[in-house]
């Protein structure tokens, strides 16, 4: 283990200890019991059918006078939630509980926050593609339209979730006014992310604002692949691949600040 | 061979920034046994875990050319709610050590039964200490940092462990750290003392102890 890794060592070393991260953190979430690690996709797939539920019994005639399927509507809207919901907030309890961990060489606090990305993204990202699977599969939904834009969408959405996790993460391990902040501060995100409306059906003046939030852009393009000429939709990809990067790059130095700020024993 | 080149390490505290290591150069060579003496506060937990990479110094770089542990102190590098077992899996994992050879070592060396199959926050400070110290034979170094709170369980423990240690691994290099200088001239021969966050070498272990006396 000399100081001067080469890069394959150094890049074969990290994604060995990311892959031993996501087993103990499988381990502790979920265990050896009944499905064990098969609840990471069960438990966003029953949250998103809770909500398809009751926005089904809601609003079953169709959204705003169009007719829009509303489940698939839900199922876009719903996961794109979960996924930078779920990142960040796994990520601001990432350091806690495993500093020990922090306490062998090769473990960096930036494979602490990777591993829990990484289970996130494939939950949301699981359960997205089984129960919209299950959909068009049971004739209960159209396919995609344009499959392309969709998966687009879908991940310039993960960037974004990645770049959150990398920003909350680190700000909610100095400081636990933060966490309570950004506990707060979430909420209030749900109904403003465009999982809950098109922006179409905005008055125009609003449209110009409602885009400025990085989400709704993905969300719009997630389901503007989904529905195609079915739907007017409105976004940016150009827009919210230039906040991702601006994000990652302030996530990724707010990490390597927090390197090491190890206080076991 | 490990090197410290110009080590120094300063933290910031509420009553501003403390610097606990000063300029600090040192080598270890293969097979070499470097025993530090120093008092409370000296700055010795601080060095072996710069030299354990846990944390960065502030100043100065460390080289390592051989394989070197994690700090062996008494629990410091498990996981609470992962069992025994689990914590043994990840460790070999992230050290690339054969898991196989690894499990029944740490069966029979830990002697906890079925308390391995137990998360470790429901282990005794006698049980996560002896599970620690397998865990640590469990995994090869060439080099092995131990920290002097690493005392190991009863008696009897311990004196199988240092037959471990310093006997089957007669051949590895080591550092020691320790405020008890009759434990460092028994398992070294090199002999430093650490005061002042400076760094002294000597040939003997009573010089060593001489001047560490005089410090104190």
């Amino acid at each position: 283990m000399t100081t001067e890794c080469s890069l394959r060592r150094s890049l074969a070393i990290q994604l060995r200890v990311v892959g031993a991260l996501l087993l103990r953190e499988v381990l502790t979430r979920f265990g050896r019991h009944n499905i064990g690690f098969l609840w990471l996709f069960v438990e966003p797939m029953l949250f998103t059918l809770v909500i398809a539920a009751v926005w089904y019994w809601v609003r079953d005639k169709g959204l705003h006078g169009s007719n829009l399927p509303i489940l698939p509507f839900a199922i876009t809207g719903y996961s794109t939630i979960l996924l930078w919901r779920n990142a960040a907030n796994r990520c601001a309890s990432a350091v806690r509980p495993n500093v020990a961990l922090l306490y062998h060489r090769n473990v960096a606090v930036i494979d602490l926050f990777a591993a829990r990305l990484l289970l996130e993204i494939a939950a949301a990202t699981g359960s997205l593609v089984v129960l919209l699977g299950a959909l068009v599969f049971l004739g209960q939904a159209d396919r995609p339209a344009d499959l392309l834009t969709m998966v687009g969408g879908w991940l310039l959405l993960v960037w974004f979730a990645i770049a959150l996790g990398l920003i909350i993460g680190p700000l909610a391990e100095r400081s636990s006014a933060f966490h309570r902040i950004w506990q707060m501060l979430h909420n209030p995100l749900f109904p403003l992310s465009g999982a809950l409306f098109l922006v179409d059906w905005l008055p125009a003046q609003v449209q110009t604002i409602i885009l400025w939030v990085p989400m709704v852009n993905g969300v719009e393009m997630l389901r503007a692949g989904y529905y195609g000429s079915a739907i007017q939709s409105h976004y940016s990809a150009g827009y919210l691949a230039m906040v991702n990067v601006i994000m990652l790059w302030f996530g990724l130095k707010l990490v390597e600040h927090s390197k090491r700020m190890v206080s076991s024993e | 061979m490990i090197a410290l080149h110009r080590i120094s390490k300063t933290y910031l505290t509420r009553q501003g920034p403390r610097q606990v290591l000063k300029d600090i150069s040192l080598t270890i060579s293969r097979g070499e046994r470097v025993g530090i003496v120093g008092g409370n506060g000296a700055g010795k937990s601080t060095l072996i875990r710069l030299i354990g990479g846990v944390e960065p110094p502030t100043s100065g770089y460390v080289e390592r050319g051989m394989t070197v542990s994690w700090p062996l102190a008494f629990s410091g590098g498990l996981q609470g709610s992962l069992t025994g077992l689990d914590n043994l899996r990840f460790l070999c994992r992230i050290y690339d050590a054969d898991v196989d050879r690894a499990i029944p070592f740490v069966e029979d060396f830990a002697e906890l039964g079925r308390y391995l199959r137990e998360p470790v926050k429901n282990y005794s400070t006698g049980m996560r200490a002896r599970l620690a110290f397998a865990l640590s034979m469990a995994i090869e170094f060439d080099c092995y940092l131990i920290d002097e709170t690493f005392s190991v369980g009863d008696e009897r423990f311990k004196k199988k462990a240092g037959v471990e240690l310093f006997e089957k691994r007669g051949d590895r290099a080591m550092l020691m750290v320790s405020h008890m200088p009759q434990h460092i001239k028994k398992h070294c021969n090199t002999f430093c003392v650490l005061d002042g966050g400076r760094i002294k070498q000597f040939d003997h272990a009573d010089d060593a102890y001489k001047h560490y006396t005089a410090t104190l």
